[in-house]
């Protein structure tokens, strides 16, 4: 894979590693999160009549390029008060929590940071770091309705976890892999293959799954939904009320990397669910490498769906954003715990009597 | 051993973009749960009633329009109602017309910003969008009549500064036309959206009682079910000329009374302005719009209570007359002032994101309640 393709060219083990850590934020992450905060400014604009950013380049293309200029000039405003320690350690913990989940993120059969066997326990946890540096931003600024902002979204990520990790308990009885690669090449060739339509399994087993599988997506889209704080579920930012919640008090670059920490989970769950349930990087309709034997063609397919499903899951995340209320607190945690788990519950009960019986 | 607690004392503003306008609400909260609200006012002050006696009458009109500037027309409206009715000026039929079709587009336009905020206080950012890009509609029919978009200047004592631009009747039906499905989809977009109604039914109950005890009027008063309206109780300009409905809330999603009865009172009201402006428009006659103004307006001594229902509820004026060129006191009786009193009341019990709620379904201005 890549890694050894850079061992070979480095020849030291450590260049290597270093170069391949970086390579998802220069080659990916970043050049996404420019791209999908004009996607959202535009779409944003597009559902309320308006045209959104106009002036910086052909329709407002180089916006975004724009933004992140002022914001790296933007002095960096510490007040007297602030913690520092936590203060300026939050915003990286923050980062480094969504970051560190593109290390198995398998966006082809090639481009795959690390093909680690315990790959959904592992994106779990280091996305659960989110959570501490958010809790530390909203201690450390002083700031009440920081403070408010902070424990609201330690009880909303927490909570929310607990259906995601029930869904994904389901999608290992199925495949019987905790591994994103094998699960995406288990779900190989054409899209009745896919997991949201019972995956690649045959007879009767198939046609029981395919309802308890979109239910499954339904709540791991929108548990993922919570966990990332978007509309319906933004309370701890909730502009109106908490002004931005535990990012009120950043400013300059330490914004920036909770902004663009949000934009990389936006496609860090865009990618899960994809993975999980919607093929990840297989193609719906077999490969042109394939067809015209080009066989490097195929990695590159791969790349394009991958990140296809990721923007479009990522466009639905902006398309409620624009259309949705909020939820009130106690609101979000009765959908949780009196629905989504329960619902969880049953499905992953009924699905491991499927899977023992059938 | 006992954990040590305390109350935490929350300053919600005047710099904070739910309070709509430069209020502090103080919140002493417990967790999330409100104990107590007390609302902080005084950070818009600009002594308009001091300020209105040095002026003339004439000249106290400008004044007017900075205290709802959401509804300029409609403080305005009663102004020059009030002083009128104090000299005995007879007004022309045309332009009691104009001014009650000024009126209502004013009070749809100032819906349309009670509802696209409090769409946006709830977290839908949309819906403020579409209502303010109807609103720019109205803005544009006063512009071409008055050259102002918010602060017209536009009634005057016993007349209008201008009569109608001829595009406006054309414009007008143009707008009506188009409002009506706009409406729909608003309903659509965020009245019955299930989130919506989670978020405001059976929040703030404001029983009728409570309501009429602190003197609530105007969408507040009639969302908890009470027929109170001043076009119909207590008719000036022409209004007994006109059919339409005064909605009341029922309590169609929760409780009567809630956040919810309170911004639906207001989607039918502007249907109900829809109607009396499509009649006002058939009927409209022709005339002179400047011929009943007085040259010096100087009223006879005494004084005069005069209300009108604005957007917000009933607007008061009480004007003491000396005789002389100056009003010796004019005293404001806005309706956003008296009904901020109740919010106290409304948020106990509740959490945090429902002071939101329940700040934005009573409607203020600040400019109207700080004066």
């Amino acid at each position: 894979m890549i890694y050894d393709w850079l061992f070979r060219l480095t020849g030291s083990e450590t260049a290597a590693a270093i170069i391949q850590s970086l390579l998802p934020l220069f080659l990916f992450i970043l050049p996404f999160a420019l791209f999908a905060v004009l996607l959202e400014r535009k779409v944003s604009a597009h559902m309320q009549d308006r045209l959104g950013p106009m002036r910086v380049g052909y329709h407002g293309i180089l916006q975004t390029v724009a933004d992140i200029i002022k914001l790296v000039q933007k002095e960096d405003i510490v007040a007297k008060d602030n913690d520092r320690l936590f203060f300026d350690l939050s915003p990286v913990i923050v980062f480094t929590g969504s970051y560190a989940a593109f290390a198995v993120i398998p966006f082809s059969g090639i481009f795959l940071g690390s093909n680690i066997d315990l790959g959904l326990i592992y994106i779990v946890a280091v996305t659960g770091l989110v959570v501490a540096g958010i809790l530390m931003g909203g201690w450390a600024s002083n700031n009440k309705y920081s403070l408010l902002g902070a424990m609201r979204a330690a009880a909303q990520i927490i909570s929310y976890e607990i259906p995601t990790l029930l869904i994904i308990l389901v999608v290992i009885m199925v495949s019987g892999t905790l591994n994103l690669y094998t699960l995406s090449e288990w779900q190989t060739s054409y899209f009745w293959n896919w997991l949201i339509l019972g995956g690649p399994v045959f007879g009767i087993e198939k046609l029981l799954f395919i309802p308890l599988m979109m239910m499954s997506a339904l709540i791991i889209f929108t548990s993922t939904l919570a966990e990332v704080n978007r509309t319906p579920f933004d309370i701890p930012e909730a502009e109106s009320e908490l002004v931005s919640g535990y990012h009120t008090e950043y400013s300059g670059m330490k914004f920036a990397m909770f902004f663009l920490a949000e934009y990389a989970n936006m496609f860090a769950v865009a990618a899960i669910v994809s993975a999980l349930f919607f093929g990840g990087f297989q193609s719906p309709f077999g490969y042109l490498g394939d067809l015209f034997n080009l066989p490097w063609l195929i990695p590159i397919e791969q790349f394009f769906w991958f990140t296809v499903k990721g923007i479009f899951f990522v466009f639905v995340q902006m398309w409620l954003r624009w259309t949705l209320p909020r939820f009130r607190v106690d609101q979000l945690m009765t959908f949780c715990w009196k629905y989504l788990i329960p619902f969880a519950f049953v499905i992953l009960i009924i699905v491991g009597l499927i899977t023992v019986l059938v | 051993m006992a954990l040590k607690t305390e109350e935490m004392v929350l300053n919600m503003g005047p710099q904070h973009p739910s309070t709509h306008g430069v209020l502090r609400l103080e919140l002493k909260l417990e967790g999330e749960i409100i104990n107590d609200v007390i609302p902080h006012i005084g950070y818009l002050h600009r002594c308009f009633e001091k300020h209105a006696e040095a002026m003339t009458y004439p000249q106290v009109i400008p004044y007017t329009d900075r205290l709802d500037y959401l509804a300029s027309m409609y403080n305005e409206f009663g102004y020059a109602l009030a002083i009128e009715r104090l000299m005995g000026i007879e007004v022309p039929e045309r332009v009691e017309y104009i001014r009650v079709i000024m009126g209502e587009f004013q009070r749809i336009a100032s819906h349309l910003v009670a509802l696209g905020t409090y769409g946006a206080d709830i977290g839908a950012f949309t819906p403020f969008l579409f209502c303010f890009r109807d609103r720019e509609r109205i803005l544009h029919l006063f512009e071409i009549t008055c050259g102002a978009r918010l602060l017209y200047n536009y009634i005057w004592i016993g007349g209008l500064s201008h009569d109608l631009h001829p595009d406006f009747i054309r414009k007008s039906k143009e707008f009506i036309k188009d409002f009506r499905p706009n409406l729909k989809e608003l309903n659509e977009l965020l009245t019955y959206n299930q989130i919506f109604i989670d978020r405001t039914a059976n929040v703030g109950i404001l029983p009728a009682e409570t309501a009429i005890n602190y003197g609530i009027s105007g969408p507040s008063l009639r969302g908890s079910g009470v027929k109170w309206d001043i076009r119909r109780n207590d008719p000036y300009s022409i209004y007994d000329k006109f059919d339409f409905e005064i909605p009341v809330g029922t309590g169609e999603k929760g409780t009567a009374g809630d956040c919810w009865d309170r911004y639906y009172v207001r989607i039918r009201e502007m249907e109900e302005s829809l109607k009396i402006i499509e009649q006002a428009i058939e009927q409209i006659p022709q005339g002179d719009v400047s011929s009943a103004i007085p040259r010096r307006v100087k009223p006879p001594a005494g004084q005069i209570y005069s209300r009108v229902e604005t957007p917000r509820g009933e607007l008061g004026y009480f004007i003491i007359s000396d005789g002389s060129v100056n009003p010796q006191r004019v005293k404001v009786r806005a309706p956003s002032f008296v009904n901020l009193e109740v919010i106290g009341e409304l948020c106990k019990g509740h959490m945090v994101a429902d002071v939101i709620a329940i700040l934005g379904s009573i409607d203020i201005v600040l400019g109207e309640i700080d004066r």
